[in-house]
């Protein structure tokens, strides 16, 4: 049977990748808005899980809102990464330096 | 048993894919790779009794949300050496984080006191339970606010999103339908007055 540690141990290990990835992909935006959503997804198993495991069906509506969320956000950061390209022809986090002081 | 060896099936190909996100040197791939993270995730939240909200992640977020991803991959004409510099420095970095994290977290999933390895797994719900239907009423009643508000904030999202990538070209020949409404029949048709003239062939005779 499947247990909350072994569900819970299975979504500390998606965070953990995401955030290696938040690391070693830090030149690449595109690829950084990937490794939030990795993130996201960890958390969702963490909430899916104390749903299942507490029969409480709340954890489920939060996961509802934190797609709905997720979905706006990823919509919103992409057309600022459209309109930076479109700008600057590059997204590489180190060019892009215009507000350092 | 043979649930838990399908969890510990998704669970690898889970992992994997989420370690294929990360390094894969092209961005394409990456993507690609997430939507196979997402298609297994769907495949564990079936396997928690979470049947509605897999459904959505395989249609808003494979369907909807990477496809997204892919476009603007793809749109967007990135130089793959230039985004991978220094990739093993700040992969060590990156391990002994991720390492230190997971470390943090196996803590607290394991600590006797917590008592979360006491939670006995719950009755699979018998065959006529429709997890969309209790969804929906939770969703429509205690949270019906909230609900509603998720939807502004989609239209938010979709708003802001036109906006920023809206743009305008000069010398672009497009329709003003502001004028072509306001158009009157005088500025389109002119009469004119003029004398009436004989033609050269009924003069000969």
């Amino acid at each position: 049977m499947i247990t909350l540690p072994m569900v819970l141990t299975l979504s500390g290990i998606l965070f953990a990748i995401a955030i290696a990835g938040i690391f070693v992909n830090r030149k690449n935006v595109i690829l950084l808005l990937m490794c939030v959503e990795l993130m996201l997804l960890a958390v969702n198993f963490n909430f899916i899980a104390f749903s299942r495991f507490l029969g409480d069906l709340a954890g489920q509506v939060f996961v509802f809102f934190i797609l709905t969320v997720a979905a706006a956000e990823s919509a919103i950061g992409l057309a600022i990464l459209v309109v930076l390209f479109r700008e600057r022809r590059t997204i590489h986090v180190e060019e892009l330096d215009t507000m350092k002081g | 048993m043979f649930v838990e060896m399908l969890f510990w099936f998704f669970s690898a190909v889970l992992v994997i894919s989420g370690l294929g996100v990360i390094v894969a040197r092209n961005p394409v791939h990456s993507a690609l790779w997430l939507v196979f993270a997402f298609f297994n995730s769907a495949c564990i939240w079936l396997l928690l009794e979470a049947e509605f909200l897999a459904i959505v992640l395989v249609l808003v977020y494979v369907g909807a949300v990477m496809v997204l991803f892919l476009f603007v991959v793809m749109m967007l004409d990135i130089k793959i050496e230039l985004a991978r510099g220094q990739f093993v420095r700040y992969a060590l970095v990156g391990a002994l984080v991720a390492g230190v994290m997971l470390g943090e977290i196996y803590m607290v999933v394991k600590v006797k006191a917590l008592g979360l390895a006491t939670f006995a797994t719950p009755v699979a719900h018998p065959a006529g339970y429709s997890n969309t239907q209790e969804l929906a009423k939770v969703l429509y009643t205690d949270y019906a606010y909230p609900f509603e508000l998720a939807a502004v904030i989609l239209l938010v999202a979709i708003v802001a999103a036109i906006v920023l990538t809206l743009r305008h070209r000069v010398g672009l020949k497009v329709q003003d339908v502001r004028k072509q409404v306001a158009v009157k029949a005088a500025d389109r048709l002119v009469m004119v007055k003029m004398a009436p003239t004989a033609s050269d062939a009924e003069k000969t005779p």
